[in-house]
């Protein structure tokens, strides 16, 4: 007889679309992300094979635009912002903190609700002709001259925004109500302060985008000159609205991966993390001045020099507390018990592209430099080696650490070990020649380019082809091992943290007995007791 | 069939040598960076290996001096980069007095110039070597920009308001020009080349065919044409302020306020006359909204300006504001409007 867990308790469809437990809705998140996760990707596809020669011969400009767009649409707002929160964070916080559940079980069903509703309009809009406007929605473009399924769209972002700010306040509330007798703040695994850091920004964050696509509706369907000047608007107030939230979004993908690499070089390091308060505020130091720079989105659009100038200034401070989290991984490593799994390697992965995303972004944080290479494939290839290369790096690795405590079963770590080499080395192929693309000048957002750029465009559409593989890869071995895996101990990598000292899969209750916390979470060797800097 | 294939822009312009001297530091800096965390993450994980299933780490809990140093120490790295990267930017809004203005309008999807000696072009833009150009740009649509690679600049298209993008080739040549802000189906058609040409190449091609009226010469016929000039008179009883001298002053509005008589003040006079009355005058000019296009405003402007310039000189007097004359730079609307 199988002992009890969340898995096995309670079996047919409603006891998984009523759940209010945390782990069943991160699994409901899991699955739904998942399918948004590789729709995306064939839109990425198409782009990349639309690209492969200079000449517009796949498909028409109007259709290529409507690919990036919805390429863009599907990885951001249905992808990449509520992964590692609302799949990790929502299995992991309440367990890592000592509780039963999050602090508003049913909001926390409620928001997968509205993430659905959300993704089912953007799929409307996708299906019934799809958006072409670009990801960003510029004005007056999307207000007065697409002719395309906008406000579907725009609606879809809408209220998907609100399963975001709804599980932002549960991850806060659960955070400073629910902790575990005798886990203080600074015993706290460091996951749990950066997803407190990205809670953060999702709720001070997101009504901002919320209100910002409301008025591109209101606009275009009532005519309100808000944006479109020959209505008496002005199209670069979008682009600050836009950005206020924007910008800080790409914190809320990446902060939630740093917790996540954090976790994981302490765990196959066997080493508490170097300075750990440190690590602790400089995701919240990464909210905060992250509010503060979304202006370097228009240092070409007309915004003043001297604001120009401020927000350049911003954008250096805050690849600071960006640069304290490398060195410290770095320094967590040095006299370690280093194991090289495939969680580790995905890490490694994660501190390489990162350190290349971030140092690129000081190319366009510097003004004058940025003038030539703004809206040009350096600042796609930038993003993506921060948002594929950092973001989805530390999803991946996030899921191999944690997957035997999810599933109860482990994987084929030597398959493991092969999908993470090839997503690196394909990752590399696709990104790496399009920083070379972007200082030669090659605008994005091109259905047609200049011959002079194909070899380099070659070599990133191979380069997506072995990345496809080894996305493909961790969907077929992960599903293997929940049927034929092993399984899994409670503690299968030797590592600290409540979540194993439970049981693989967890019970639904998480803790039989409240624990008690004497200690940091992750202390593999005595330590002195960590204050406050 | 791949022969061609550059890793590196042409640098053809006085811009570009300033831009790629701060990447290639940069690059430096940065790829220093990137190899010593590689290095050391790669060498870390090969010394320390686990060689026993239950060996754990040393207690190494932190170092305040090495947090500070890796603090401080990139700090002042990015304060030079900053700096680097602002002088540039600020070179780039410098006044440029002597340069050569030309009028570019951006719509869906193409490029228009006009040169102030009546040429015309469209996707195509020639310029001669050595001499400052500036280009003052509007859009006809939806948000454009105008980005010449080989010489490292690009500046937005914003409809609604004038952007000033200003250069200096250093090497004749074709050189791409793109739209690189997104705007609709044939955004990648939106595309041609600045053509920099040696300066007696230029007069030469100045002198050529396709000339036809000067802007200053267009906007004289529309003035008549559109009836401005009915109440625009050059008497002291007119209805409606003088234009002869104007350009470049400073006027007091009905609010007591004042304004100062650029480009961004006479297109919103002809397209939202109420917003800023001269004193002494009545609000009865009618909207001219829908009625000019871009380019046409731009040739009234250029008729205005001309009533303004001086005796004797070819060149028109320099932009009355220091920058560029954006939206943020206009005085303050009336309150109300």
């Amino acid at each position: 007889m199988e002992t009890l867990n969340y898995l096995n308790n309670g079996h047919g469809l409603a006891s998984w679309l009523l759940t209010k437990d945390h782990k069943r809705i991160a699994l409901l998140y899991l699955v739904s992300i998942t399918a948004f996760f590789f729709l995306g990707g064939m839109f990425a596809f198409m782009i990349r094979l639309e690209l492969l020669t200079p000449a517009g011969d796949v498909m028409a400009s109007d259709t290529y635009n409507k690919m990036f767009t919805m390429h863009g649409v599907v990885m951001v707002f249905f992808f990449l912002i509520p992964s590692i929160p609302a799949v990790l964070g929502n299995f992991l916080i309440p367990i890592m903190i000592g509780a039963k559940d999050l602090a508003f079980p049913r909001i926390n069903l409620l928001s997968w609700y509205i993430y659905v509703l959300g993704g089912l309009f953007t799929l409307v809009a996708a299906l019934s002709g799809g958006v072409d406007t670009g990801w960003t929605f510029y004005t007056p473009y999307s207000t007065a001259a697409a002719n395309s399924h906008v406000i579907t769209a725009a609606l879809g972002i809408f209220i998907t925004g609100f399963s975001s700010i709804l599980t932002g306040l549960n991850f806060i509330v659960s955070v400073h109500r629910m902790r575990a007798p005798g886990l203080t703040w600074f015993r706290l695994p460091l996951f749990v302060w950066s997803m407190y850091a990205t809670s953060l920004i999702f709720i001070l964050g997101t009504p901002v985008i919320a209100i910002t696509v409301l008025l591109v509706a209101a606009e275009r369907t009532l005519h309100m000159g808000i944006f479109d000047p020959a209505l008496g608007g002005d199209p670069v107030l979008f682009q600050h609205l836009f950005w206020f939230y924007s910008h800080p979004a790409v914190y809320i993908m990446i902060l939630p991966a740093m917790g996540v690499i954090s976790e994981i070089v302490q765990a196959f390091s066997r080493k508490n993390i170097f300075g750990y308060s440190f690590v602790a505020f400089s995701s919240l130091a990464i909210a905060i001045i992250g509010f503060l720079v979304w202006g370097h989105h228009l240092f070409v659009s007309g915004q003043s020099v001297y604001a120009g100038l401020m927000f350049s200034i911003l954008s250096f401070l805050v690849a600071i507390p960006s640069a304290v989290k490398v060195f410290n991984w770095t320094a967590t490593i040095y006299k370690g018990s280093v194991l090289l799994d495939s969680a580790m390697l995905y890490a490694f992965g994660f501190i390489g592209l990162f350190t290349i995303g971030g140092l690129t972004g000081l190319f366009l944080a510097a003004v004058g430099l940025d003038v030539h290479v703004h809206d040009t494939y350096f600042v796609i290839a930038h993003f993506h080696y921060i948002m594929v290369g950092g973001a989805i790096m530390g999803y991946m690795g996030g899921l191999h650490y944690w997957w035997p405590k999810i599933s109860g079963r482990m994987y084929s770590e030597g398959w493991a070990k092969l999908a993470a080499g090839l997503i690196f080395i394909g990752f590399n192929l696709t990104f790496f020649p399009q920083f070379i693309l972007g200082y030669l000048g090659m605008p994005r957002r091109y259905h047609v380019y200049p011959p002079e750029f194909q070899v380099l465009n070659i070599a990133s559409t191979l380069g997506a082809t072995v990345l496809a593989v080894g996305y493909l890869l961790p969907m077929v071995y992960f599903t293997y091992s929940i049927f034929y895996g092993e399984k899994a101990s409670a503690n299968p990598w030797g590592a600290r943290g409540l979540e194993w000292e439970i049981p693989s899969p967890p019970p639904t209750e998480n803790f039989l007995v409240t624990p008690i916390v004497t200690h940091g979470t992750h202390q593999y060797a005595p330590s002195r007791e960590v204050g406050i800097v | 069939m791949f022969t061609n294939f550059p890793l590196f822009p042409s640098q053809a312009s006085v811009e570009a040598t300033q831009v790629d001297g701060l990447y290639f530091f940069m690059l430096a800096v940065t790829a220093f960076f990137s190899l010593l965390i590689a290095t050391l993450v790669v060498f870390f994980a090969v010394k320390y290996r686990r060689r026993q299933a239950d060996e754990v780490g040393a207690a190494i809990h932190g170092s305040l001096a090495l947090e500070l140093l890796w603090t401080i120490i990139p700090f002042f790295i990015m304060m030079v980069m900053f700096g680097w990267g602002a002088k540039i930017y600020f070179n780039l809004f410098r006044p440029t007095p002597g340069a050569m203005e030309v009028y570019v309008v951006g719509k869906q999807w193409m490029w228009k110039a006009q040169h102030m000696d009546g040429q015309r072009e469209i996707n195509e833009l020639h310029v001669p070597v050595g001499r400052p150009v500036k280009l003052i740009m509007a859009s006809e649509d939806v948000i454009h920009s105008f980005f010449i690679p080989a010489f490292r600049v690009k500046a937005d298209v914003v409809p609604g308001r004038y952007q000033v993008l200003s250069f200096t080739a250093s090497k004749a040549g074709r050189y791409h020009l793109f739209c690189t802000q997104y705007c609709g189906t044939k955004h990648s058609g939106m595309v041609g080349s600045v053509v920099a040409m040696e300066p007696q190449d230029f007069q030469a091609w100045l002198g050529g065919g396709n000339a036809s009226d000067t802007p200053a010469a267009a906007g004289e016929k529309l003035f008549t044409d559109l009836a401005c000039s009915s109440c625009h008179t050059n008497d002291a009883t007119a209805r409606a302020p003088q234009l002869k001298g104007a350009f470049g002053t400073t006027v007091t509005l009905a609010n007591g306020s004042t304004a100062v008589v650029d480009e961004a003040y006479v297109r919103e006079s002809i397209l939202n006359p109420q917003a800023k009355v001269v004193a002494g005058f009545q609000p009865i000019m009618p909207t001219f909204q829908g009625l000019v296009t871009e380019e046409q405003l731009l040739q009234l402007i250029a008729y205005v300006r001309s009533l303004s310039a001086q005796p004797g000189s070819a060149a028109s007097p320099a932009p009355a504001s220091p920058t560029m004359p954006q939206s943020s730079d206009r005085p303050a609307r009336e309150p109300g409007k």
